[in-house]
């Protein structure tokens, strides 16, 4: 397991390595800096100035250089737009989007999990049609569309939930959350409902499909022989079976789900860290643009482990690390 | 005289697919009594297993049993509600797969299967209930059986799974055990020791046993009594010296011709040509009227299984005549 976990952590180590070459590159050689940064009024001798005393004018090599070892000391430099730190930025906002994802996959797990499981189980039933016709359309309606209406019903119509910000929040081991107040739940909801509504629909198929397998397998029908009750044989001897495949889809689920938060984040004004992407692009903040990428990339290496872990939990026949 | 543990009377278990109507049980009837083993025999798509899964009341739909009765100790379960099934599996009436690659669940721990098995039917301690799981598990040959129960099934080989199953389904001293062809998997001196095991069980607390096989030598030397069956039905039926001695079907005698022994070791069993008919769209007449030496005009129509001598019944309009067989046949 440790030994697991520490070649995982070189994997990751190295995955960071190759994009951070990819982002400096892509980012700070592709694209004039000074362009931005310097008026347009200022003399060829001011640019060259300028230019020396950012390192511009250093080789190639030598600027990267510079830049990580500033980044593995936190510093991605400061935002042009707000003057600070662009890693504290992004830091500052990440709890929402988190909060926001967590909230969305939770939703399409808890709600998911248990309607699929009774559509895989009595697949022949007309409730059984009506999710799976649901979930197609799950699947298909386009997220920003199913914002905006859901703005239109819950918030412009009816007037029951906002349709912007974040609400109330409170500290909670040091971070800012709004699930932890009813204020805060009103506003989540409806951005979490667009964000998960996909997952939910894919959730759905996958546990359909799993249960429609493995309720056909022999154990299954050993356990009934057994003499256990239904509430056990679906209980345990199914769905632990089903949450293998399920765990693992939900977990790369997730990764996509943070990166793609930008979307649902610009329509409900929800302060996290894929909005504040949007804006810095717009305001070619490269700094914090760096910053996002850099720290998505880390989030989704921690997720993909954390998923791999749990697999094995899940799936005793999975060894970590290979081994026999 | 007690009722017998099992009674069958004109089962028919059917699956309906979209080309007709499987009949994969057609009309079989037979008794199993206290302490008693029955041997019961023939090839592959024969109805055997689904005769056990009749009996368990475990078909997955859209199969279901179309007719019939089966009393099990007098009482009709074919009517029996979900509860009572219930309580009766695993407990009263147990069976052991065929697959023991399949039969245990792979996210789930020896102890919690076993576990779960005893305290689906008596309310017991975890303490208890493990207690009673490792004893099953020493009773059937498992060296170390605390520290199997810890075990996932994968780290078992197929051998220990099965063995683990036949533990399980021992758990509760059943009055009838549905062994289907539980020790294909163990090899010879397991497989002795559990048919040992199961045959002391059955005459020590009168467990009633249905023992599945395709290897006639198998029951030859374990069951009392053999049934033989083919495409559905029953061919043969009686004790078992009358059938392995004098059998009176021709698809007896080929399966008797099939029984390893005779041949080295590793050789090609002799197979009786032909295959079992699907069990779909039946043609009227004996079933195994295309693969028969003896076939004539009148093997067009169904022949009944009829009583050649008490206890021994056969299903074919031109039985052996109680003639034994010769020792070319028995060579064959
Ligand atoms: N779910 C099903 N749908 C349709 N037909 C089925 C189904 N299950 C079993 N059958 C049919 O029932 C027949 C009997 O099957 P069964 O499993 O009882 O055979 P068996 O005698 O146990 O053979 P084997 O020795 O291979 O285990 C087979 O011909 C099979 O095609
Ligand atoms: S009834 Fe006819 S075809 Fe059928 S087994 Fe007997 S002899 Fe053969
Ligand atoms: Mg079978």
């Amino acid at each position: 397991m440790l030994v697991f976990i520490i070649r995982r952590l070189m994997q990751a180590a190295l995955v960071v390595a190759v994009m951070s070459v990819l982002v400096f590159v892509g980012i700070y050689l592709i694209g004039d800096p000074l362009a931005i940064l310097v008026s347009p009024e200022a003399t060829e001798l001011d640019r060259e100035e300028i230019a020396r005393s950012l390192g511009l004018d250093r080789p190639v090599w030598e600027q990267y250089f510079t830049f990580l070892t500033a980044a593995v000391q936190g510093d991605f430099g400061k935002s042009f737009v707000f003057g600070q730190p662009s890693l504290g930025l992004i830091l500052e906002r990440m709890p929402a989007t988190l909060e926001l994802a967590l909230t969305a996959t939770i939703m399409a797990v808890v709600i998911g999990v248990p309607l699929g499981l009774y559509a895989g189980l009595r697949h022949e039933t007309i409730g059984a049609r009506a999710i799976m016709a649901g979930s197609v359309l799950g699947f298909s309606l386009p997220n920003f569309w199913v914002g905006l209406m859901l703005i239109m019903l819950f918030a412009v119509q009816f007037g029951w939930l906002p349709a912007s910000g974040r609400g109330q929040t409170v500290e909670v081991l040091g971070i800012e959350l709004s699930v932890f107040t009813a204020n805060g739940w009103k506003h989540i909801i409806l951005p979490a409902i667009t964000l998960g509504l996909s997952k939910c629909a894919l959730i759905i198929r996958l546990a359909r499909a799993t249960a429609r397998e493995v309720m056909l397998m022999d154990y299954v029908k050993f356990a009934r022989a057994k003499g256990l009750d239904e509430k056990r044989v679906i209980g345990v001897h199914i769905l632990k079976n089903i949450m293998v495949p399920i765990t693992t889809v939900t977990g790369l689920e997730l990764g996509a789900l943070i990166a793609f938060a930008v979307i649902t984040e610009t329509i409900f004004s929800w302060p996290g860290m894929g909005k504040l992407l949007i804006d810095s692009i717009i305001h070619l903040d490269r700094p914090v643009v760096v910053a996002y990428l850099i720290v998505v990339v880390l989030l989704l290496v921690a997720i993909n482990l954390i998923v791999d872990i749990l697999y094995s939990v899940l799936d005793p026949r999975v060894r970590l690390g290979g081994a026999k | 005289m007690t009722a017998p543990t099992l009674k069958v009377e004109n089962l028919e278990t059917h699956f309906p697919t979209r080309d007709g109507i499987v009949r994969a049980v057609d009309g079989v009837s037979f008794e199993v009594a206290q302490g008693e083993i029955l041997g019961l025999v023939g090839e592959s798509g024969s109805g055997k297993s689904i005769t056990g899964f009749s009996i368990l009341g475990l078909i997955d739909a859209p199969g279901h049993i179309a007719g019939g009765k089966i009393l099990f100790k007098g009482e009709d379960i074919t009517r029996a509600s979900p509860q009572r099934m219930r309580q009766l599996r695993g407990a009263r009436i147990a069976m052991i797969f065929q697959d023991p690659m399949m039969t245990l669940n792979p996210v789930l721990r020896i102890d919690t299967q076993m576990i779960e098995t005893v305290q689906a039917h008596e309310k017991v301690s975890d303490v208890a209930a493990r207690a009673r799981a490792a004893e099953a598990l020493r009773a059937v040959g498992i060296a170390a059986p605390e520290e199997r129960l810890l075990s996932y099934p994968h780290q078992l080989s197929g051998g220990m799974r099965q063995r683990v199953a036949i533990a399980t389904a021992l758990l509760h001293k059943p009055d009838l055990i549905i062994a289907d062809e539980p020790t294909t998997a163990l090899d010879v001196t397991i497989q002795g020791q559990i048919l040992y095991e199961m045959r002391k069980l059955c005459r020590d607390t009168g467990t009633a046993l249905i023992w599945i096989t395709h290897d006639l030598s198998v029951v030859a030397g374990l069951a009392d009594r053999i049934m033989v069956m083919y495409a559905g039905r029953i061919v043969e039926t009686g004790p078992v010296a009358t059938v392995i001695e004098r059998p009176q079907h021709p698809y007896t005698r080929g399966l008797i011709g099939s029984v390893p022994g005779a041949l080295p070791r590793g050789k090609r069993l002799f197979q009786i040509p032909g295959m079992t008919p699907a069990l779909i769209n039946l043609p009227p007449g004996c079933r195994f009227k295309n693969r028969c030496s003896r076939a004539d005009a009148l093997c067009d129509t169904m022949p009944e299984l009829a009583e050649l001598s008490p206890g021994h019944g056969v299903r074919c309009h031109h039985p052996y005549d109680a003639k034994p067989l010769t020792p070319s046949e028995t060579a064959a």
